[in-house]
Protein backbone atom coordinates (compact mmCIF):
# COMPACT_ATOMS: atom_id res chain seq x y z
CA UNK A 1 0.00 0.00 0.00
CA UNK A 2 1.16 3.43 -0.97
CA UNK A 3 2.38 5.74 1.95
CA UNK A 4 -0.76 7.31 3.80
CA UNK A 5 -1.62 10.89 2.65
CA UNK A 6 -1.14 13.59 5.50
CA UNK A 7 -4.24 15.25 7.03
CA UNK A 8 -3.53 18.54 5.18
CA UNK A 9 -3.38 17.01 1.88
CA UNK A 10 -7.04 14.98 1.92
CA UNK A 11 -8.21 17.67 3.69
CA UNK A 12 -7.18 20.64 1.20
CA UNK A 13 -6.50 18.74 -2.26
CA UNK A 14 -10.41 18.45 -2.49
CA UNK A 15 -11.15 22.35 -3.02
CA UNK A 16 -9.07 23.64 -5.93
CA UNK A 17 -6.81 20.34 -7.07
CA UNK A 18 -9.71 17.38 -6.96
CA UNK A 19 -12.55 18.92 -6.53
CA UNK A 20 -15.67 17.01 -6.47
CA UNK A 21 -17.66 18.69 -8.49
CA UNK A 22 -15.17 20.47 -10.71
CA UNK A 23 -12.78 17.68 -11.52
CA UNK A 24 -15.09 14.36 -10.63
CA UNK A 25 -18.10 16.12 -11.88
CA UNK A 26 -20.15 14.52 -9.16
CA UNK A 27 -23.07 15.91 -6.64
CA UNK A 28 -24.05 17.99 -9.85
CA UNK A 29 -28.13 17.17 -8.99
CA UNK A 30 -27.95 18.99 -5.83
CA UNK A 31 -25.78 22.01 -6.72
CA UNK A 32 -28.66 22.63 -9.39
CA UNK A 33 -31.38 22.30 -7.18
CA UNK A 34 -30.33 24.63 -3.96
CA UNK A 35 -28.20 27.15 -4.95
CA UNK A 36 -30.95 29.86 -6.29
CA UNK A 37 -29.84 31.30 -3.10
CA UNK A 38 -26.78 31.31 -0.60
CA UNK A 39 -28.76 30.44 2.81
CA UNK A 40 -30.22 26.97 1.18
CA UNK A 41 -26.53 26.76 -0.38
CA UNK A 42 -24.91 26.81 3.14
CA UNK A 43 -27.09 24.82 4.86
CA UNK A 44 -26.71 22.54 2.08
CA UNK A 45 -22.98 22.38 2.48
CA UNK A 46 -22.78 21.95 6.23
CA UNK A 47 -25.68 19.00 5.74
CA UNK A 48 -23.52 17.24 2.79
CA UNK A 49 -19.74 18.06 4.88
CA UNK A 50 -21.15 16.45 8.26
CA UNK A 51 -22.59 13.59 6.65
CA UNK A 52 -19.12 13.12 4.51
CA UNK A 53 -16.97 13.15 7.43
CA UNK A 54 -18.87 10.88 9.74
CA UNK A 55 -20.17 8.42 6.92
CA UNK A 56 -16.55 7.49 5.56
CA UNK A 57 -15.64 7.79 9.69
CA UNK A 58 -18.13 5.09 10.78
CA UNK A 59 -17.66 3.22 7.66
CA UNK A 60 -13.73 3.08 8.01
CA UNK A 61 -14.19 1.98 12.04
CA UNK A 62 -15.57 -1.14 10.90
CA UNK A 63 -13.99 -1.24 7.24
CA UNK A 64 -12.11 -4.77 8.57
CA UNK A 65 -15.24 -6.23 9.26
CA UNK A 66 -17.35 -5.95 6.62
CA UNK A 67 -17.93 -8.55 4.11
CA UNK A 68 -17.00 -7.29 0.57
CA UNK A 69 -20.11 -9.08 -1.07
CA UNK A 70 -22.54 -6.62 1.15
CA UNK A 71 -20.01 -3.47 1.01
CA UNK A 72 -22.52 -1.11 -0.51
CA UNK A 73 -25.18 -2.02 1.24
CA UNK A 74 -23.39 -1.43 4.83
CA UNK A 75 -22.21 1.79 3.75
CA UNK A 76 -25.61 2.78 1.86
CA UNK A 77 -27.79 2.17 5.62
CA UNK A 78 -24.73 3.91 7.52
CA UNK A 79 -25.09 7.07 4.97
CA UNK A 80 -28.78 6.97 5.24
CA UNK A 81 -29.17 6.92 8.87
CA UNK A 82 -27.11 10.04 8.99
CA UNK A 83 -28.71 11.49 6.53
CA UNK A 84 -32.05 10.97 8.17
CA UNK A 85 -30.79 12.23 11.40
CA UNK A 86 -28.87 14.87 9.87
CA UNK A 87 -33.01 15.99 8.49
CA UNK A 88 -34.63 15.40 11.91
CA UNK A 89 -32.50 17.79 13.10
CA UNK A 90 -33.13 20.57 10.61
CA UNK A 91 -36.77 19.91 11.23
CA UNK A 92 -36.41 20.21 14.76
CA UNK A 93 -34.15 23.74 14.79
CA UNK A 94 -34.02 24.98 11.85
CA UNK A 95 -37.70 25.13 10.69
CA UNK A 96 -38.05 27.23 7.94
CA UNK A 97 -34.88 26.25 6.03
CA UNK A 98 -35.46 22.39 5.90
CA UNK A 99 -39.26 23.47 4.54
CA UNK A 100 -36.74 25.22 1.46
CA UNK A 101 -34.51 22.35 1.13
CA UNK A 102 -37.40 19.95 1.15
CA UNK A 103 -36.53 16.77 -0.59
CA UNK A 104 -32.69 17.46 -1.08
CA UNK A 105 -31.72 17.00 2.22
CA UNK A 106 -33.19 13.34 1.91
CA UNK A 107 -31.39 13.29 -1.30
CA UNK A 108 -27.97 13.43 -0.24
CA UNK A 109 -28.46 9.62 0.54
CA UNK A 110 -27.84 9.36 -3.66
CA UNK A 111 -25.37 12.03 -3.52
CA UNK A 112 -22.14 10.52 -5.59
CA UNK A 113 -20.18 12.33 -3.04
CA UNK A 114 -20.73 10.44 -0.31
CA UNK A 115 -20.90 6.90 -1.73
CA UNK A 116 -17.67 7.61 -3.82
CA UNK A 117 -15.86 8.74 -0.27
CA UNK A 118 -16.84 5.61 1.25
CA UNK A 119 -15.60 3.41 -1.72
CA UNK A 120 -12.74 4.93 -2.99
CA UNK A 121 -11.20 6.30 0.37
CA UNK A 122 -12.94 5.02 3.82
CA UNK A 123 -12.57 1.51 2.89
CA UNK A 124 -8.71 1.55 2.54
CA UNK A 125 -8.10 4.17 5.51
CA UNK A 126 -8.16 4.78 9.00
CA UNK A 127 -11.24 6.17 10.72
CA UNK A 128 -9.66 9.84 11.53
CA UNK A 129 -7.83 10.17 8.32
CA UNK A 130 -11.51 9.42 6.38
CA UNK A 131 -13.17 11.39 8.05
CA UNK A 132 -10.75 14.40 7.29
CA UNK A 133 -11.32 12.93 3.93
CA UNK A 134 -15.13 13.64 3.53
CA UNK A 135 -15.11 16.83 5.71
CA UNK A 136 -12.20 18.40 2.57
CA UNK A 137 -14.92 16.64 -0.23
CA UNK A 138 -17.64 18.58 1.75
CA UNK A 139 -15.87 21.58 1.40
CA UNK A 140 -14.74 21.00 -1.93
CA UNK A 141 -17.77 20.61 -2.48
CA UNK A 142 -19.05 24.04 -0.51
CA UNK A 143 -16.76 25.94 -2.06
CA UNK A 144 -18.66 25.17 -5.44
CA UNK A 145 -22.07 25.38 -4.17
CA UNK A 146 -21.26 29.10 -1.96
CA UNK A 147 -19.76 30.57 -5.29
CA UNK A 148 -23.29 29.44 -7.37
CA UNK A 149 -25.09 30.67 -4.28
CA UNK A 150 -23.18 33.89 -4.18
CA UNK A 151 -23.62 34.56 -8.61
CA UNK A 152 -27.48 33.26 -8.95
CA UNK A 153 -28.68 34.61 -5.46
CA UNK A 154 -27.11 38.70 -6.27
CA UNK A 155 -27.58 38.86 -10.07
CA UNK A 156 -30.98 36.61 -10.15
CA UNK A 157 -32.53 38.32 -7.12
CA UNK A 158 -30.24 41.33 -6.48
CA UNK A 159 -29.88 39.87 -2.71
CA UNK A 160 -27.50 37.93 -0.78
CA UNK A 161 -28.53 35.67 2.47
CA UNK A 162 -32.25 37.79 1.76
CA UNK A 163 -30.51 40.79 2.34
CA UNK A 164 -31.19 43.53 -0.55
CA UNK A 165 -27.85 44.23 -2.28
CA UNK A 166 -28.66 46.01 -5.85
CA UNK A 167 -32.41 46.82 -5.61
CA UNK A 168 -34.67 45.26 -8.05
CA UNK A 169 -37.09 46.91 -10.27
CA UNK A 170 -40.03 44.47 -8.39
CA UNK A 171 -38.65 46.61 -5.17
CA UNK A 172 -38.87 49.88 -6.92
CA UNK A 173 -35.35 49.99 -8.07
CA UNK A 174 -33.11 49.78 -11.23
CA UNK A 175 -31.79 46.67 -11.37
CA UNK A 176 -33.56 44.19 -14.03
CA UNK A 177 -32.93 40.27 -12.49
CA UNK A 178 -32.11 38.00 -14.45
CA UNK A 179 -34.42 35.18 -13.79
CA UNK A 180 -32.56 32.71 -16.01
CA UNK A 181 -30.39 32.32 -13.02
CA UNK A 182 -33.01 31.41 -10.46
CA UNK A 183 -33.56 28.49 -12.62
CA UNK A 184 -32.09 25.34 -12.24
CA UNK A 185 -30.26 25.20 -15.85
CA UNK A 186 -28.49 28.48 -15.24
CA UNK A 187 -26.39 26.47 -12.37
CA UNK A 188 -25.30 24.17 -15.45
CA UNK A 189 -23.90 27.30 -16.82
CA UNK A 190 -21.69 28.59 -14.45
CA UNK A 191 -20.63 25.07 -13.60
CA UNK A 192 -19.58 24.62 -17.17
CA UNK A 193 -17.74 28.32 -17.03
CA UNK A 194 -16.07 27.51 -13.57
CA UNK A 195 -14.62 24.26 -14.84
CA UNK A 196 -13.42 25.56 -17.67
CA UNK A 197 -11.34 28.52 -15.86
CA UNK A 198 -10.22 25.76 -13.62
CA UNK A 199 -9.40 23.70 -16.19
CA UNK A 200 -7.45 27.06 -18.00
CA UNK A 201 -5.86 27.75 -14.64
CA UNK A 202 -4.62 24.16 -13.84
CA UNK A 203 -3.72 22.01 -16.77
CA UNK A 204 -3.52 18.74 -15.50
CA UNK A 205 -7.44 18.86 -14.76
CA UNK A 206 -7.81 18.20 -18.88
CA UNK A 207 -9.12 14.86 -19.67
CA UNK A 208 -7.16 13.04 -22.75
CA UNK A 209 -10.32 12.85 -25.01
CA UNK A 210 -11.31 9.13 -24.81
CA UNK A 211 -11.47 9.11 -28.91
CA UNK A 212 -11.13 11.18 -31.74
CA UNK A 213 -13.03 11.39 -35.21
CA UNK A 214 -11.51 9.84 -37.88
CA UNK A 215 -11.43 11.06 -41.07
CA UNK A 216 -14.27 10.05 -43.28
CA UNK A 217 -12.26 7.32 -46.15
CA UNK A 218 -15.31 6.45 -48.12
CA UNK A 219 -18.60 7.72 -49.50
CA UNK A 220 -20.62 4.67 -48.31
CA UNK A 221 -20.15 4.53 -44.45
CA UNK A 222 -21.97 8.01 -44.55
CA UNK A 223 -25.07 6.63 -44.79
CA UNK B 1 -8.71 -14.14 7.62
CA UNK B 2 -10.43 -13.35 4.62
CA UNK B 3 -12.65 -16.68 3.48
CA UNK B 4 -13.71 -16.40 7.32
CA UNK B 5 -14.82 -12.76 6.64
CA UNK B 6 -16.94 -13.74 3.72
CA UNK B 7 -18.74 -16.55 5.21
CA UNK B 8 -22.49 -16.73 4.95
CA UNK B 9 -23.06 -16.46 8.40
CA UNK B 10 -20.67 -13.68 8.85
CA UNK B 11 -21.91 -11.57 6.38
CA UNK B 12 -25.65 -12.47 7.85
CA UNK B 13 -23.74 -11.65 11.22
CA UNK B 14 -22.55 -8.19 10.02
CA UNK B 15 -25.61 -7.18 7.99
CA UNK B 16 -28.30 -7.60 11.37
CA UNK B 17 -26.10 -6.07 13.77
CA UNK B 18 -25.15 -2.97 11.69
CA UNK B 19 -28.90 -2.71 10.67
CA UNK B 20 -30.20 -2.84 14.11
CA UNK B 21 -27.72 -0.15 15.27
CA UNK B 22 -28.56 2.32 12.84
CA UNK B 23 -32.14 1.54 13.37
CA UNK B 24 -31.70 2.55 16.86
CA UNK B 25 -29.95 5.50 16.03
CA UNK B 26 -32.60 6.80 13.71
CA UNK B 27 -35.20 5.99 15.83
CA UNK B 28 -34.18 7.56 18.74
CA UNK B 29 -32.88 10.77 16.81
CA UNK B 30 -36.82 10.43 15.72
CA UNK B 31 -38.76 9.97 18.62
CA UNK B 32 -36.30 12.22 20.95
CA UNK B 33 -36.92 15.50 18.07
CA UNK B 34 -40.63 14.59 17.48
CA UNK B 35 -42.36 17.29 20.30
CA UNK B 36 -39.85 20.09 18.98
CA UNK B 37 -40.77 19.37 15.09
CA UNK B 38 -44.65 19.19 16.05
CA UNK B 39 -44.41 22.49 17.73
CA UNK B 40 -42.29 24.56 15.15
CA UNK B 41 -45.00 22.53 12.73
CA UNK B 42 -47.58 24.37 14.58
CA UNK B 43 -46.21 27.48 15.61
CA UNK B 44 -44.96 28.25 11.57
CA UNK B 45 -49.12 27.53 10.77
CA UNK B 46 -50.49 30.12 13.74
CA UNK B 47 -47.14 32.72 12.65
CA UNK B 48 -48.56 32.86 9.19
CA UNK B 49 -52.08 33.03 10.46
CA UNK B 50 -51.67 36.32 12.30
CA UNK B 51 -49.32 37.84 9.49
CA UNK B 52 -52.10 37.22 7.26
CA UNK B 53 -54.69 38.54 9.63
CA UNK B 54 -52.69 41.77 10.07
CA UNK B 55 -52.24 41.43 13.89
CA UNK B 56 -48.78 41.75 15.81
CA UNK B 57 -45.46 42.20 13.96
CA UNK B 58 -43.52 39.96 11.16
CA UNK B 59 -40.83 39.20 14.29
CA UNK B 60 -42.69 37.66 16.78
CA UNK B 61 -40.84 35.00 18.89
CA UNK B 62 -42.62 31.78 19.38
CA UNK B 63 -43.89 32.57 22.67
CA UNK B 64 -45.39 36.13 21.62
CA UNK B 65 -46.97 33.93 19.05
CA UNK B 66 -48.71 31.31 20.81
CA UNK B 67 -49.70 33.86 23.57
CA UNK B 68 -51.00 35.93 20.70
CA UNK B 69 -52.82 33.48 18.79
CA UNK B 70 -54.73 31.95 21.94
CA UNK B 71 -56.21 35.65 22.91
CA UNK B 72 -57.01 37.30 19.42
CA UNK B 73 -58.00 33.90 17.17
CA UNK B 74 -61.17 31.60 17.63
CA UNK B 75 -60.86 28.00 15.21
CA UNK B 76 -64.08 26.56 14.15
CA UNK B 77 -64.82 23.75 12.78
CA UNK B 78 -67.23 24.70 9.06
CA UNK B 79 -69.00 21.38 7.11
CA UNK B 80 -68.42 22.19 3.54
CA UNK B 81 -71.16 20.37 2.19
CA UNK B 82 -73.51 22.18 4.03
CA UNK B 83 -71.62 25.46 4.80
CA UNK B 84 -72.34 25.50 8.79
CA UNK B 85 -70.38 25.21 11.80
CA UNK B 86 -70.29 21.88 12.62
CA UNK B 87 -69.16 20.12 16.30
CA UNK B 88 -67.98 16.57 14.92
CA UNK B 89 -64.87 17.27 15.74
CA UNK B 90 -62.85 19.43 17.93
CA UNK B 91 -61.08 22.46 15.47
CA UNK B 92 -57.67 22.72 17.87
CA UNK B 93 -57.31 19.00 17.02
CA UNK B 94 -58.37 18.56 14.13
CA UNK B 95 -55.89 17.82 11.32
CA UNK B 96 -57.76 19.16 7.90
CA UNK B 97 -54.75 18.50 5.99
CA UNK B 98 -54.60 14.55 6.62
CA UNK B 99 -58.36 14.47 6.70
CA UNK B 100 -58.28 15.61 3.08
CA UNK B 101 -56.40 11.87 1.96
CA UNK B 102 -58.77 9.62 4.26
CA UNK B 103 -61.71 8.62 2.60
CA UNK B 104 -64.22 8.88 4.70
CA UNK B 105 -63.44 12.39 5.59
CA UNK B 106 -63.00 13.35 1.91
CA UNK B 107 -64.52 13.29 -1.64
CA UNK B 108 -62.71 12.92 -4.86
CA UNK B 109 -63.58 16.43 -7.71
CA UNK B 110 -64.27 15.85 -10.62
CA UNK B 111 -61.97 17.00 -13.28
CA UNK B 112 -64.21 20.02 -14.26
CA UNK B 113 -64.82 20.95 -10.78
CA UNK B 114 -61.09 20.87 -9.76
CA UNK B 115 -59.90 23.97 -10.60
CA UNK B 116 -57.12 24.15 -8.18
CA UNK B 117 -56.13 20.69 -9.08
CA UNK B 118 -56.36 19.16 -5.31
CA UNK B 119 -58.04 16.47 -6.74
CA UNK B 120 -59.49 15.65 -3.02
CA UNK B 121 -61.57 17.64 -1.01
CA UNK B 122 -62.38 17.15 2.77
CA UNK B 123 -65.21 17.47 4.11
CA UNK B 124 -64.74 19.15 7.10
CA UNK B 125 -62.36 22.77 7.12
CA UNK B 126 -61.26 24.49 9.89
CA UNK B 127 -61.55 28.33 9.72
CA UNK B 128 -60.26 30.96 11.95
CA UNK B 129 -62.20 34.07 12.96
CA UNK B 130 -61.12 37.52 14.84
CA UNK B 131 -64.27 38.75 17.45
CA UNK B 132 -64.36 42.18 18.60
CA UNK B 133 -67.35 42.17 21.35
CA UNK B 134 -68.81 39.46 19.85
CA UNK B 135 -69.02 40.38 16.33
CA UNK B 136 -66.84 39.13 13.93
CA UNK B 137 -63.91 41.21 12.82
CA UNK B 138 -62.07 38.95 10.61
CA UNK B 139 -62.29 35.65 8.80
CA UNK B 140 -59.07 33.13 7.91
CA UNK B 141 -60.26 30.73 5.29
CA UNK B 142 -57.41 28.05 4.97
CA UNK B 143 -56.85 27.97 0.71
CA UNK B 144 -54.49 25.27 -1.36
CA UNK B 145 -53.81 24.58 -4.80
CA UNK B 146 -51.53 24.04 -7.58
CA UNK B 147 -49.10 26.53 -8.87
CA UNK B 148 -46.44 25.35 -11.51
CA UNK B 149 -44.58 22.80 -9.40
CA UNK B 150 -46.05 22.51 -6.14
CA UNK B 151 -48.84 22.81 -4.28
CA UNK B 152 -49.41 26.20 -2.79
CA UNK B 153 -50.73 26.18 0.94
CA UNK B 154 -52.17 29.30 2.48
CA UNK B 155 -54.86 31.78 3.97
CA UNK B 156 -57.00 34.16 3.13
CA UNK B 157 -58.18 36.91 5.59
CA UNK B 158 -61.40 38.79 4.67
CA UNK B 159 -63.03 41.25 6.88
CA UNK B 160 -66.09 41.15 8.93
CA UNK B 161 -68.49 42.31 5.50
CA UNK B 162 -67.13 39.09 4.14
CA UNK B 163 -65.99 40.79 0.83
CA UNK B 164 -62.76 42.91 1.49
CA UNK B 165 -59.49 41.26 1.52
CA UNK B 166 -57.26 42.06 4.66
CA UNK B 167 -54.04 39.76 3.68
CA UNK B 168 -53.54 36.56 1.39
CA UNK B 169 -50.67 34.36 2.06
CA UNK B 170 -48.99 31.27 1.51
CA UNK B 171 -47.01 28.97 4.35
CA UNK B 172 -45.62 26.39 1.94
CA UNK B 173 -45.19 26.08 -1.18
CA UNK B 174 -42.10 24.83 -3.88
CA UNK B 175 -42.37 27.66 -6.41
CA UNK B 176 -39.14 29.10 -8.13
CA UNK B 177 -37.45 31.19 -5.92
CA UNK B 178 -37.42 34.63 -7.24
CA UNK B 179 -40.18 34.11 -9.85
CA UNK B 180 -43.39 31.89 -8.58
CA UNK B 181 -41.59 32.17 -5.14
CA UNK B 182 -42.78 36.18 -4.74
CA UNK B 183 -46.53 35.11 -4.06
CA UNK B 184 -43.83 35.63 -0.65
CA UNK B 185 -43.14 38.68 -1.81
CA UNK B 186 -44.37 41.63 0.74
CA UNK B 187 -45.04 44.03 -1.65
CA UNK B 188 -47.09 41.95 -3.97
CA UNK B 189 -48.66 40.39 -0.87
CA UNK B 190 -49.20 44.13 0.14
CA UNK B 191 -51.64 44.79 -3.68
CA UNK B 192 -53.99 42.48 -2.51
CA UNK B 193 -55.33 44.68 0.87
CA UNK B 194 -58.72 46.24 0.84
CA UNK B 195 -59.60 44.52 -2.97
CA UNK B 196 -63.25 43.17 -2.73
CA UNK B 197 -64.03 39.53 -3.38
CA UNK B 198 -67.56 39.86 -4.78
CA UNK B 199 -68.98 42.01 -7.65
CA UNK B 200 -72.36 44.49 -7.02
CA UNK B 201 -74.58 40.98 -7.97
CA UNK B 202 -72.38 38.96 -5.48
CA UNK B 203 -70.95 36.88 -8.38
CA UNK B 204 -67.46 36.33 -7.53
CA UNK B 205 -65.03 38.98 -9.04
CA UNK B 206 -61.93 38.79 -7.64
CA UNK B 207 -59.26 38.17 -10.12
CA UNK B 208 -55.61 38.36 -10.83
CA UNK B 209 -54.80 39.96 -14.35
CA UNK B 210 -51.18 39.47 -16.48
CA UNK B 211 -49.34 42.69 -16.29
CA UNK B 212 -50.67 45.79 -14.23
CA UNK B 213 -53.68 46.70 -13.08
CA UNK B 214 -55.58 49.85 -15.08
CA UNK B 215 -56.24 51.81 -12.37
CA UNK B 216 -59.01 53.42 -14.06
CA UNK B 217 -61.01 50.24 -14.90
CA UNK B 218 -64.74 49.95 -12.66
CA UNK B 219 -62.92 46.73 -12.33
CA UNK B 220 -59.71 47.41 -10.44
CA UNK B 221 -60.76 47.19 -7.19
CA UNK B 222 -61.62 43.44 -7.63
CA UNK B 223 -57.67 42.88 -9.58
CA UNK B 224 -53.77 42.20 -8.69
CA UNK B 225 -51.08 42.44 -11.04
CA UNK B 226 -49.90 39.04 -12.01
CA UNK B 227 -46.29 38.34 -11.04
CA UNK B 228 -43.99 38.69 -13.53
CA UNK B 229 -42.07 35.76 -14.95
CA UNK B 230 -44.77 33.81 -13.49
CA UNK B 231 -47.82 33.67 -15.43
CA UNK B 232 -48.55 30.06 -14.42
CA UNK B 233 -48.05 30.08 -10.63
CA UNK B 234 -50.38 33.54 -11.26
CA UNK B 235 -53.07 31.91 -12.98
CA UNK B 236 -52.74 28.86 -10.00
CA UNK B 237 -53.52 31.38 -6.84
CA UNK B 238 -56.55 33.12 -9.73
CA UNK B 239 -57.43 29.04 -10.19
CA UNK B 240 -57.27 28.28 -6.05
CA UNK B 241 -58.92 31.57 -4.84
CA UNK B 242 -62.00 30.79 -7.29
CA UNK B 243 -62.37 26.95 -5.81
CA UNK B 244 -61.96 28.21 -2.20
CA UNK B 245 -64.09 31.03 -2.73
CA UNK B 246 -66.73 29.23 -4.76
CA UNK B 247 -69.87 26.64 -4.38
CA UNK B 248 -67.59 23.47 -3.76
CA UNK B 249 -65.13 25.61 -1.75
CA UNK B 250 -66.17 27.72 1.39
CA UNK B 251 -68.86 29.32 -1.12
CA UNK B 252 -71.83 27.78 1.18
CA UNK B 253 -70.46 28.72 3.93
CA UNK B 254 -69.72 32.42 3.24
CA UNK B 255 -73.43 32.25 2.03
CA UNK B 256 -74.62 31.01 5.54
CA UNK B 257 -72.59 33.85 7.44
CA UNK B 258 -73.89 36.56 5.70
CA UNK B 259 -77.40 35.19 6.08
CA UNK B 260 -76.55 34.20 9.78
CA UNK B 261 -77.21 31.13 9.76
CA UNK B 262 -74.18 29.18 10.06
Amino acid sequence: MAAQPSVREVLLNPILNNNPIGLQILGICSALAVTSNLKTALVMSIALTLVTGCSSMFISMIRSQIPSSIRMIVQMVIIASLVIVVDQLLKAFAFSLSKQLSVFVGLIITNCIVMGRAEAFAMQNPPLLSFYDGIGNGLGYSVMLIVLGVIRELFGAGKLLGMTIIPTVNDGGWYIANGLLLLPPSAFFLIGLIIWGLRTYKKDQVEQPAYRLAPQVSDKEAH
Amino acid sequence: MSSQKESVVRTLAVALSVCLVCSIFVAGAAVALRPIQVENRQLDKQRSILAIAGIGDSDLSGREVKELFGQRIVARLVDLKTGKFSDAFDPKTFDAAASAKDPKLSQVLPGEQDIASIKRREQYSVVYMVETNGKLDTLILPIRGYGLWSTLYGFLAVKGDLDTIVGLGFYQHGETPGLGGEVDNPKWRALWVNKKLFAEQGNLAVQIVKGNVDPQSPKAVHQVDGLAGATLTSNGVNNLLHFWLGENGFGPFIAKLRAGEA
